[in-house]
């Protein structure tokens, strides 16, 4: 067929035609540009806010634009020490999560014993658990264990839950990874006489790395967001979002918008900087 | 020592088990047993607390009193859930089949907002939403909506609120399952005569556009009628032009399990969500989670909080038990390990 017949073909062709293929093609796409557009609306207007030079104590409505505000993020009393607390929670309940979630990903993947199911049971279920009730019971428990001052609330105590929480999410990341390994690498560290030892640390070890890399960074997102949690254990201290509630009643100050901006930013780079690497070395 | 694990098989296992499951022993099932116990405590903080079995009564006491609020949350968290799908289920269809390149881009958007502050995102639609936000106060100004429209502190920005904070909680398992379609089948059924189903996705969209709407417009409490309307006008309009045959018959049945598994991940949270309530609602959108926060944090009243919270985790372990029994928790896990 001629290219001038093929148009008078699609000239010919119904209005109703032409209208529902242009549908098909374009309205998933248009449709996903707008969903995409929804979800990042709020970002948007996180990072707008911390330029907004608000009249009263409230940042709800756009008065003006400042920097001022970045200038001095830690302005607000109490701001900078329940960033810090944040922080120090994040990390050290990453580290502590990640390593105990990899060993019992390593266990349940490579052994079989007795009470497995017992303990999938056990790791599923923190994270089919809604938040409001981890943290109402382990609350409980420290409050029958003795009451204050005998157990404090405080660091230790949400140390403890975000540790909790975040293990299940780490044994599924590193177990995704396991499950696809090829196991006939280590067999052969065997036959040219590594020990255990050696194959785990020389072959699974770096092979797992990615899974054991994305569960810390999922472990940690979801600890330095926690608030439901946290604000069951934390007591009196006081961690970034618990300020960010604290102070939702009376006026969030714009330092709060200028340091969300930041966890934004970073953890966005963060995620480019680890998955450009990893293309890079598929390369 | 090689020898002696050799030996001793489940050396290495209870090794490497111990430390994460007594964990896990410790602070999650211990503390889930002590609030059971709790439930059955009488006292208060000052007197101290006494454990006696005669106290099963905190348990009709408690739910009677706060029934209409289990209500609330039930019916919330289901209408967000309803929500979530319907925006999600299109969105990780295109990632799965239209994305091409773009797919891990579009996949970091969708969990992009995770990387902020839950409650300032929660905060951000209060700015959006304002009554004389960006939204809502042109709208007035043009005299679309009257004078005293406002959607903050009613039941529609609760869920809305709740819908946005868990979408992807429903996108992901359900790309996840999409993902796994198998593209052959849905050729095959191509080669089979499977064409547009346009008068089929026209009813199918139309019900379930309006009746969508219908409900959404009874829980606002405006003119359900008007919404039904547009709501099946739209749905109608959407089924005419994507739903096809092959859609109906094969891709979606095998997305099922993705469905299911993102209306567990989303229900779930939703139903112990008090943030949304708090911050988009006001007092007569306070959910269950908002009487256990209440009741445990500011009045100290553990018996009655530690009972009201019992009947939500049986409630939800139960939705759970089902789901586990007849699905299975690999497609929950995958979701999560996507994540």
């Amino acid at each position: 067929m001629t290219s001038a017949a093929t148009a008078r073909v699609a000239a010919a062709r119904p209005a109703r035609q032409v209208i529902a293929r242009f549908f098909d093609r374009w309205s998933l796409i248009v449709y996903t540009l707008l969903a995409v557009i929804y979800l990042l609306l709020p970002v948007a207007v996180i990072i707008l806010f911390s330029f907004n030079d608000p009249a009263g104590k409230s940042n709800f409505v756009w008065q003006g634009f400042t920097i001022q505000y970045w200038l001095d993020p830690f302005g607000p009393l109490g701001l900078s020490d329940a960033v810090t607390l944040s922080l120090v929670i994040a990390f050290l309940s990453t580290a502590i999560a990640t390593a105990l979630g990899t060993l019992i990903a390593l266990a349940l993947e490579r052994y079989s014993f007795r009470g497995k199911g017992f303990m999938n049971s056990l790791i599923f279920l923190p994270m089919a658990t809604p938040e409001i009730i981890m943290g109402a019971s382990l609350l409980t428990m420290f409050v029958a264990i003795g009451t204050p001052p005998f157990f404090p609330l405080n660091f230790l105590t949400i140390l403890i839950a975000h540790v909790m929480f975040n293990i299940s999410y780490v044994v599924v990341t590193v177990r995704a990874r396991l499950a696809g390994f090829p196991r006939h690498l280590e067999e052969a560290a065997g036959d040219l006489y590594a020990n255990e030892w050696q194959t785990f640390w020389r072959v699974t070890f770096p092979l797992i790395l990615p899974g054991i890399v994305a569960a810390a960074l999922l472990a940690f997102s979801l600890s330095i967001d926690d608030f439901v949690v946290t604000n069951f254990t934390a007591g009196g201290t006081q961690t970034f979002p618990m300020f960010i509630y604290a102070k939702s009643r009376i006026g969030i100050p714009v330092q709060v918008n200028v340091i969300g901006t930041c966890i934004f930013l970073i953890a966005v780079g963060g995620v480019a900087i680890t998955t450009l690497a990893g293309r890079r070395k598929q390369r | 020592m090689g020898t002696f694990l050799k030996r001793h098989h489940w050396v290495t296992p209870l090794a490497l088990l111990t430390p994460g499951i007594l964990w896990l022993l410790v602070f999650y099932l211990w503390p889930a047993l002590q609030m059971f116990i709790a439930s059955f405590w009488h006292g208060t903080l000052e007197t101290g607390f006494v454990f006696s079995l005669d106290n099963w009564t905190n348990y009709p006491d408690a739910v009677g009193q706060f029934a209409p609020f289990y209500l609330r949350s039930v019916v919330y968290a289901a209408a967000a859930t309803m929500t979530t799908f319907l925006i999600a289920y299109p969105l990780a269809y295109t990632i799965a089949f239209k994305g091409g390149r773009f797919k891990n881009l579009m996949l970091f958007l969708v969990v992009a907002p995770f990387f902020t502050s839950f409650l300032l995102r929660t905060i951000s639609w209060k700015i959006i939403l304002g009554d004389v936000g960006p939204i809502i106060g042109p709208l007035k100004g043009i005299g679309v909506l009257p004078q005293d429209f406002h959607i903050l502190a009613t039941p529609m920005a609760v869920i809305a609120g709740i819908t946005y904070n868990f979408l992807p909680f429903m996108t992901l398992p359900v790309y996840v399952a999409l993902e796994k379609v198998d593209v052959r089948l849905v050729e095959a059924a191509k080669d089979l005569y499977a064409g547009p189903w346009r008068p089929g996705g026209l009813i199918a969209g139309g019900i379930l556009g309006g009746a969508l709407m219908g409900v959404l417009g009874l829980v606002f409490g405006v003119d359900w009628a008007v919404f039904a309307v547009i709501g099946a006008a739209f749905g109608g309009f959407v089924g005419w032009f994507l739903v096809s045959e092959s859609f109906i018959r094969v891709t979606f049945p095998l997305s099922l399990s993705g469905v299911f598994a993102g209306g567990l991940l989303t229900f779930i949270p939703a139903i112990g969500d008090y943030i949304n309530a708090e911050l988009l609602g006001n007092p007569s959108t306070n959910m269950i989670g908002n009487v256990i926060q209440n009741k445990f944090l500011t009045q100290n009243d553990y018996p009655t909080a530690s009972a009201l919270s019992f009947a939500m985790m049986a409630g939800v372990l139960v939705v759970v038990a089902i789901y586990a029994k007849v699905l299975g928790t690999e497609e929950l896990s995958a979701a999560a390990a996507r994540a």
